[in-house]
């Protein structure tokens, strides 16, 4: 009889540490969104001081560059010589730019340039506004009236924000160049056809733009889970650097995830 | 680092950007043959149009030169119409022959139209009254077996 009562106490415990959470996530859930909302409404004293953001950009942007370009050129140059290897079976190797331009404007492109900026630029961004708390700097902007929000956090996401769909263009073209330079270049596929194929088969509106609206809702959340990250973080050492983690772990799963929801909608049927 | 040094990558970093895009868009896309001369609509009923999808383009003696917009099935007539716009550079004649083919073994299929002789031309938005179905692998192999089958029949006169 009391091996039953404790037994009932213990599901009892484990059913509420599920419901606390569940409620502390979507209360956290709650917090990063009205966040965001106070971004975007102060996000106009940014906007008229435009060298801000341009310094923003400069961060997050500018120095992104390296990673995103040599991995653009690596991951091309995987799939012109993994594709050609397939396409070579069924004798169709000239696909291959295609299969290559496809793949990268579609979705690897937005994808793992999103991936990468998350790791490199997002991270960065958590860390610094983390630290700025830890060291009370942002309390101390407070003390002279300056509103932090609109100084520190709002900058940082428009710069992510306008720098996620350039560099989603840019790993795109890099590894179109990369899977020209393996095919075309080093294993000899027609050049003209390479190209021709590519061209007609990939559509400005339908491919290329649908990427570029993808690398956008990518930059938005991975800014947006960077900036409220920091913002939130627990102003101790340990803290800022699990806010970092998080940023890197929650801004990734968020883009696996989205990129499925974003492909369902715009890539469904019609074709 | 100085402002204006700050500005200058800036600025770089943005116009390379953008000149991806356009590279994306007139190299590896199909911005470049987007023609502003401007185009004008045909349409054809197609029995059974067999693997055909909306954007799949027309040809004519293997030049491009329309895609397919929509493809509609009809209850008046139970067959399929297309909808294609072609380019205003390429007139047909009235008597204009459409046909779905299928580029190689395994590849794509597109409409193939093969002019006539007619003084007149197709105007905007007017039906191209002789088409040719896809050819459907299953119905093909159906009638070859069936033609063998007759063959024999009339090759062994004892049965």
């Amino acid at each position: 009889m009391i091996g039953m009562i404790s037994l009932a106490k213990r599901i009892k415990t484990v059913i509420e540490s599920i419901g606390h959470r569940v409620v502390g996530s979507i209360w956290r859930l709650g917090c990063a969104t009205r966040f965001v909302l106070l971004v975007l409404l102060k996000s106009m004293p940014g906007f008229l001081r435009f060298h801000l953001i341009t310094r923003e950009i400069y961060f997050a942007g500018v120095l992104s560059l390296i990673i995103i370009l040599v991995s653009g050129l690596f991951v091309g140059m995987v799939l012109g010589l993994q594709g050609y290897e397939t396409l070579q079976k069924f004798g169709s190797e000239s696909a291959v730019g295609t299969l290559v331009a496809l793949s990268l404007v579609r979705e690897l492109g937005p994808v793992i340039a999103a991936l990468l900026f998350a790791s490199r630029a997002g991270s960065a961004m958590t860390a610094e506004i983390g630290l700025m708390k830890a060291t009370e700097q942002l309390a101390a902007m407070g003390m002279m009236a300056v509103d932090p929000v609109a100084r520190i956090v709002a900058p940082r996401f428009w710069g992510g924000v306008f720098s996620m769909p350039l560099l989603a263009a840019m790993f795109s073209v890099m590894g179109v160049f990369g899977g020209y330079l393996v095919t075309v270049v080093f294993i000899g596929v027609d050049e003209g056809s390479f190209w021709s194929q590519m061209q007609s088969s990939v559509d400005f509106r339908y491919d290329i733009v649908n990427g570029v609206i993808k690398s956008c809702f990518f930059g938005v959340v991975i800014t947006a889970i960077a900036v409220f990250e920091g913002f939130d973080a627990p102003p101790t050492a340990e803290g800022v650097s699990g806010a970092t983690t998080r940023t890197v772990v929650t801004s990734s799963l968020a883009i696996l995830g989205l990129d499925f929801v974003l492909t369902a909608f715009m890539f469904r049927g019609v074709s | 680092m100085q402002r204006t040094m700050m500005d200058f990558w800036v600025g770089l970093f943005v116009m390379a950007g953008i000149g991806a895009l356009l590279i994306l868009g007139l190299k590896v896309g199909n911005l470049a043959d987007f023609q502003p001369e401007g185009s004008y609509v045909l349409v054809g009923n197609f029995e059974n149009i067999g693997g055909l999808k909306v954007r799949a383009p027309v040809k004519s003696a293997g030049v491009v030169v329309g895609r397919v917009t929509d493809i509609q099935f009809s209850v008046q007539t139970y067959d399929a119409v297309v909808t294609m716009k072609v380019d205003t550079r390429y007139q047909f004649p009235k008597d204009t022959f459409a046909s779905i083919l299928t580029s190689g073994l395994l590849g794509e299929q597109y409409i193939g139209l093969l002019p006539g002789g007619d003084e007149k031309m197709l105007k905007d938005g007017e039906k191209i009254m002789k088409t040719n179905s896809a050819i459907v692998l299953e119905d093909m192999i159906g009638r070859f077996l069936f033609d063998k089958a007759s063959e024999k029949r009339n090759s062994d006169p004892e049965i």
